[in-house]
């Protein structure tokens, strides 16, 4: 999701620092802009973008464990550039950021990571791949095959990806627009993983199957000014079709987008106007009011469904806070998914 | 009957005006330089707590590396296992007239600091892109910023007051550059949050050691010593106020006998009349403590300056110049003015309590009676024998100050039974009835006025011992810089490469030219600053060493030896012939100890080429010259118009000096007012026991005038006995303030600097200090001998009329 990006600028670990940045969402100060009709060059573009301002590697997956319970994970590694240059040494202006996360219906564990990318500690290669922050890892030989680990002071994960159909291209080739203002960011994702491996609880360990999601995007003007917060949905139904959807919300109306994916992989755009998302219920978590339960319609795809969340109390406290956990999808079609919510104050 | 007893009480300071002033100046002056020390003491804690919290430090466990710094690889290897730490990277960054403290962390890593987050009032809010990246931001204090303002080598400034004083506040990346140590890290700051499964340190890290935030040698433990000197001081000057309050406290009792038989014959109990006595002593106590608070307030404030710069120069200690009015010190000092008052008061209060109800009113009654004399002449040996065996039961700072203060009070209730020892004598050998007279009369007055002598004992040791420490202090300090700084000038270079070319430059130009480049390491005792030093004479004939190998500078040059300062020695306990860790892989058999008056810190010299050898990164832009004298100006200039430097660059040795003098000067300030004061204290404290004795000398006086002896000639003989009696007290004291001065010099110095000091004698200081002394007393008996001597010849025939 785009709007992660500006999220992104305001995690930074003071708040006052980050006033300081609450502009840059609408100048893109000699970055990079995305251009619509872009060829895609791999594996090079599975790896960092330093002249554009930011950008991620956003995993989350849906698992059962060999307890019969349901789990949620999240691996997110943030790239951010203050400058739209790379070097090396503490002075680089590459800085990353991990956001790491175990959900299951009564609890949800999440740590944080902030390094920069000068010395090393923090990176993303692109032959063979490899993502990391301190010792977080996502890497294989290829996007096709990954490992995927992480830990935090209550939690930890080490999980097996394989991808089981191609990339997904959202909006126009992968150039996906954000806002009336035609903002736009570059966005793919690997919506077919099958997933193998172990958390690490406290209560022990619990081996888990299952499915993941794998978004990329990078960007370096993402939103308009008007826009305050979205609602984004990753959905695996049991059709075996998949849909990701969003919505910003913003003061000018709310934009949405959607793609709609077939079980062979086969991707289509829909266009802005098309979803309807409208919350259901909220849940008092952290000091808000979330919302926890949706009806998300598409009519032109028959779909009417409502989406549920597994923990309602799936807060990520980091420093930029928002919402993110497992749901489960119910009406015309039944599935699981991830749904992330940001700018509920 | 409350209210008129009431009445009475509070009549007799109406007409005692002058005493109930004396009696409300002993208060305040005790309460004053207490509660001034107090003030300075815990604007000092505060300062250090307030430093510790803007630098969030000492609360988590710290990484270093024994001998060195810590590669930024092992931090990436480090955090990239889990281990989450955040990197520090300090050193000193000098400027020509001071040296700062640059701290760079990670911003990123570490701990929220309020400099980052709060921005003064109308700054700009630190933007992170300019804070992280090229050229960066440096946060100061604003009285820095000013300082530091314009310098084209300097990142832009921000003004915070979160920062401590002198110190310059940065990121990282920004305090490699501006230390000139790229890739390295001073200490790892362990975060509080760790990561499940964490692999253990000895297998990824075995060359760091972790530092448990106790262990740490930080600024409050660096300077407690120096509080508790202060603190001493305080005490001191508490006592010798306590004195003057005694003495009034007793006359005013003593005047007013008469009316409190009356007012018990009235019909008042007892038991009320103490209490209303001891309301009416609370009721003036805290009125003095008051006065004190005030004057304290003004002394502290006056002082503290010097106390901050004494403790930053010193220790690097970042104590702010400026006081802060505190509810606790207030409730404090009002709390020891009331204390002491009573206690000051107790004896008195107690003969009250127990005086008989028709007791006459004569004023004999109220002195101490031979036995309890004997009795405190025996307490006075006991106090100086345990003060003395002290330091066989424990070492350290209490140990020392428990040792002085059982001489110093021990040595003061002994006073009293010699002087009147030596008056006997002195008596004895007297010729002709007036001057046998004088001494039978002086030795009648002893005991009245031995609390005020006693005072004045601690007040003229202490003059003498302290003097005496500072005296020896400044001495061997001069001889230290003169054998240290013998390079006729010192040279710092932009950077490393026009060092060179400077070196290459002087070689032809002068006799020697000496490179100080030194790193900053981690010892078990604290922080060590290792120095490279080339084979030269200027260090065989001139460095200061106090413990040496045979052929010393042979095995240093050669690279099998290293030499350690004083501070280092004393604290590692590591002498010649003990072996010194440098780093992991490097241990050097220690071949002397050196004198270091210039910084408390550990500090250890090695040949150059094995500096160079290990720490060939470390700067190499500072050189000592020397040259022939005459010929230092004409060499600087030249130096300064060939490479463009700016003047400060290039400092002459006398330079130096004067700043180190004047550096040294500052640190005793504080000390000399103290002194100055306490005796100032206990001068006054003679005034008012003489003022006190004043109204019993008139029966003792006029037979004597009866018998034919003027007014004049007997107001010249009370100057003459007050003199005489300061005197007398005066020789006491000198002994009493070389032991003093002893137990400074070699346990309270070598506990809070880490360096023994030779002490050395100032008879002339001595002969001043008596003339000081017999001025003062003479001043002190000046207003009594000026009442005698205008006294209405009636006043004194009316004593053979009546009691008075």
């Amino acid at each position: 999701m785009n709007v992660r990006l500006l999220a992104f600028l305001l995690f930074l670990p003071c708040a006052a620092l980050a006033q300081g940045f609450a502009g840059l969402g609408t100048d893109a100060e000699g970055f990079k802009v995305p251009q619509r009709g872009y060829q895609f060059q791999f594996p090079a573009d599975h790896g960092a973008h330093p002249t554009f301002r930011i950008e991620w590697w956003y995993v989350t997956a849906n698992l059962m464990g060999d307890d019969g319970a349901e789990y949620g994970i999240q691996w997110t590694l943030f790239r951010s550039a203050l400058k739209p240059l790379d070097s090396d040494g503490w002075q680089s202006p590459q800085l990353w950021m991990g956001h790491a996360a175990v959900t299951t219906s009564d609890s949800h564990r999440f740590a944080e990571r902030i390094a920069r990318g000068g010395i090393g500690q923090a990176g993303v290669t692109a032959n063979p791949f490899a993502a990391w922050i301190d010792e977080w890892r996502m890497d294989g030989p290829d996007m096709d095959s990954l490992t995927l680990s992480a830990r935090g002071a209550d939690f930890g994960y080490d999980l097996k990806l394989n991808a089981q159909g191609p990339l997904v291209f959202h909006g126009d080739g992968g150039y996906s627009v954000k806002s009336a203002d035609g903002q736009a960011s570059y966005y793919y994702s690997q919506p077919a993983y099958a997933v193998t491996g172990t958390l690490q609880l406290p209560d022990g360990d619990v081996q888990v199957t299952g499915k993941a999601w794998m978004d990329r995007e990078w960007s370096s003007q993402p939103l308009s000014e008007d826009q305050t917060g979205w609602d984004w949905f990753s959905l695996r139904f049991d059709s075996g079709d998949r849909l990701m959807a969003f919505r910003l919300r913003g003061a000018r109306g709310d934009y949405t987008s959607a793609t709609w994916i077939e079980p062979d992989g086969k991707a289509r755009a829909i266009d802005d106007g098309a979803l309807v998302a409208e919350p259901l219920e909220t849940a008092r978590t952290a000091g808000r009011n979330i919302p926890v339960r949706w009806r998300l319609g598409l009519p032109d795809e028959d779909l009417d469904i409502e989406i549920s969340a597994l923990n309602p109390n799936a807060w990520m406290g980091t420093s930029f806070s928002y919402w993110e956990g497992p749901v489960r999808v119910t009406g015309s079609h039944s599935g699981i998914g991830y749904l992330e919510m940001t700018g509920y104050e | 009957m409350i209210g008129p007893a009431i009445q009475a009480l509070a009549s007799h300071w109406r007409l005692h005006k002058i005493q109930l002033g004396t009696l409300l100046i002993g208060i305040a002056l005790a309460t004053a330089l207490w509660s001034a020390v107090q003030a300075i003491n815990a604007e000092a804690r505060a300062s250090y707590a307030r430093a510790s919290a803007q630098l969030a430090a000492g609360q988590n466990d710290e990484l270093h590396m024994p001998g060195g710094f810590i590669p930024v690889d092992l931090y990436v290897t480090l955090r990239r296992a889990g281990w989450q730490v955040a990197a520090v990277l300090e050193g000193p960054y000098r400027t020509e007239d001071r040296t700062l403290r640059v701290m760079g962390v990670d911003v990123l890593a570490y701990p929220a600091l309020p400099a980052f987050s709060e921005a003064r009032d109308g700054a700009t809010q630190p933007d992170l892109a300019e804070l992280l990246t090229a050229p960066g931001r440096l946060f100061v204090r604003p009285e820095l910023s000013a300082f530091l303002a314009g310098r084209p080598d300097l990142p832009p400034v921000i003004e915070s007051d979160a920062v401590p004083p002198d110190l310059i506040l940065t990121d990282i990346g920004v305090a490699e550059k501006m230390l000139g140590k790229p890739g390295q890290i001073s200490r790892l700051v362990v975060l509080p949050v760790q990561p499940m499964g964490l692999p253990s340190l000895d297998a990824l890290a075995p060359e760091l050691e972790r530092v448990a935030p106790s262990e740490a040698m930080d600024t409050a433990q660096l300077t407690d010593s120096f509080h508790l000197n202060l603190m001493a001081f305080g005490l001191l000057s508490f006592a010798v106020g306590l004195f003057i309050v005694h003495g009034t406290v007793g006359l005013a009792m003593a005047q007013r006998r008469g009316m409190f038989r009356t007012l018990r014959a009235l019909g008042l109990p007892l038991n009320l009349l103490v209490r209303l006595v001891l309301l009416e002593l609370t009721l003036i106590a805290l009125l003095g403590g008051a006065m004190g608070l005030v004057l304290g307030y003004f002394l502290a404030g006056a002082l503290l300056p010097d106390v901050a710069a004494t403790l930053r120069g010193l220790y690097g200690a970042p104590v702010e110049g400026q006081l802060v009015l505190r509810p606790a010190w207030i409730a404090s000092g009002l709390a020891m003015a009331a204390g002491g008052t009573l206690l000051a008061s107790s004896q008195t209060l107690w003969h009250l309590s127990r005086m008989p109800l028709l007791a006459a009113p004569g004023l004999q009654a109220w002195r101490g009676r031979p036995g309890s004399a004997r009795l405190t002449a025996l307490c006075g040996f006991g106090l100086i024998a345990a003060g003395a065996a002290t330091p066989l039961l424990g070492e350290g700072l209490f140990a020392g100050f428990a040792m002085l203060s059982g001489i110093l009070v021990g040595a003061a209730l002994l006073l009293p039974a010699s002087l009147a020892f030596l008056l006997a004598r002195f008596e004895r050998r007297a010729s002709g009835p007036v001057a046998q007279w004088v001494w039978a009369d002086m030795r009648a007055q002893l005991p009245g006025l031995s609390l005020a002598l006693m005072a004045l004992l601690l007040a003229l040791a202490t003059n003498i011992g302290v003097g005496t420490m500072v005296a020896s202090f400044r001495l061997t300090f001069i001889g230290w810089l003169d054998q240290r700084l013998t390079s006729e000038l010192y040279v710092t270079a932009r950077d490393d490469q026009q060092g060179a070319e400077i070196a290459d430059w002087l070689r032809p130009r002068s006799e020697s030219v000496l490179p100080i480049r030194r790193t900053e390491l981690w010892h078990e005792t604290g922080p060590l600053f290792l120095y490279g030093i080339i084979d030269d004479r200027t260090y065989r004939q001139n460095w200061p060493l106090i413990d040496a190998a045979p052929d010393v500078w042979v095995r240093v040059a050669a690279g099998n030896a290293v030499l350690v300062n004083e501070q280092l020695a004393r604290r590692g306990s590591l002498w010649t012939g003990d072996r010194l860790t440098i780093a992991p892989d490097w241990t050097l058999e220690i071949a002397g100890v050196y004198s270091d008056y210039g910084n408390p810190t550990g500090q250890a010299l090695v040949s150059m080429q094995q500096f160079d050898t290990h720490f060939p990164e470390a700067p190499n832009r500072r050189f000592g010259i020397r040259v022939v004298p005459e010929k230092a100006t004409e060499l600087a200039q030249a130096l300064r118009e060939q490479f463009d430097m700016p003047p400060q660059a290039v400092i002459h040795q006398a330079a130096i000096k004067a700043q180190s003098l004047a550096v040294f000067e500052k640190t005793f300030v504080v000390t000399s007012a103290l002194n100055i004061l306490t005796l100032g204290v206990s001068g006054f404290a003679i005034l008012t026991s003489l003022l006190t004795l004043w109204t019993q000398r008139l029966p003792q006086i006029a037979p004597v005038w009866a018998l034919g002896l003027t007014r004049t000639r007997l107001a010249r003989l009370e100057l003459l006995r007050s003199v005489l009696l300061a005197a007398l007290t005066a020789i006491f004291a000198l002994p009493l303030g070389l032991i003093l001065a002893w137990v400074l010099l070699s346990i309270i110095n070598v506990e809070a600097f880490g360096w023994r000091l030779p002490m050395h004698l100032f008879p002339l200081d001595w002969l001043r200090l008596l003339g000081l002394t017999l001025l003062a007393a003479a001043a002190a008996a000046a207003l009594p001998a000026m009442r005698l001597r205008r006294l209405p010849p009636s006043d004194l025939l009316r004593v053979f009329a009546n009691e008075r």
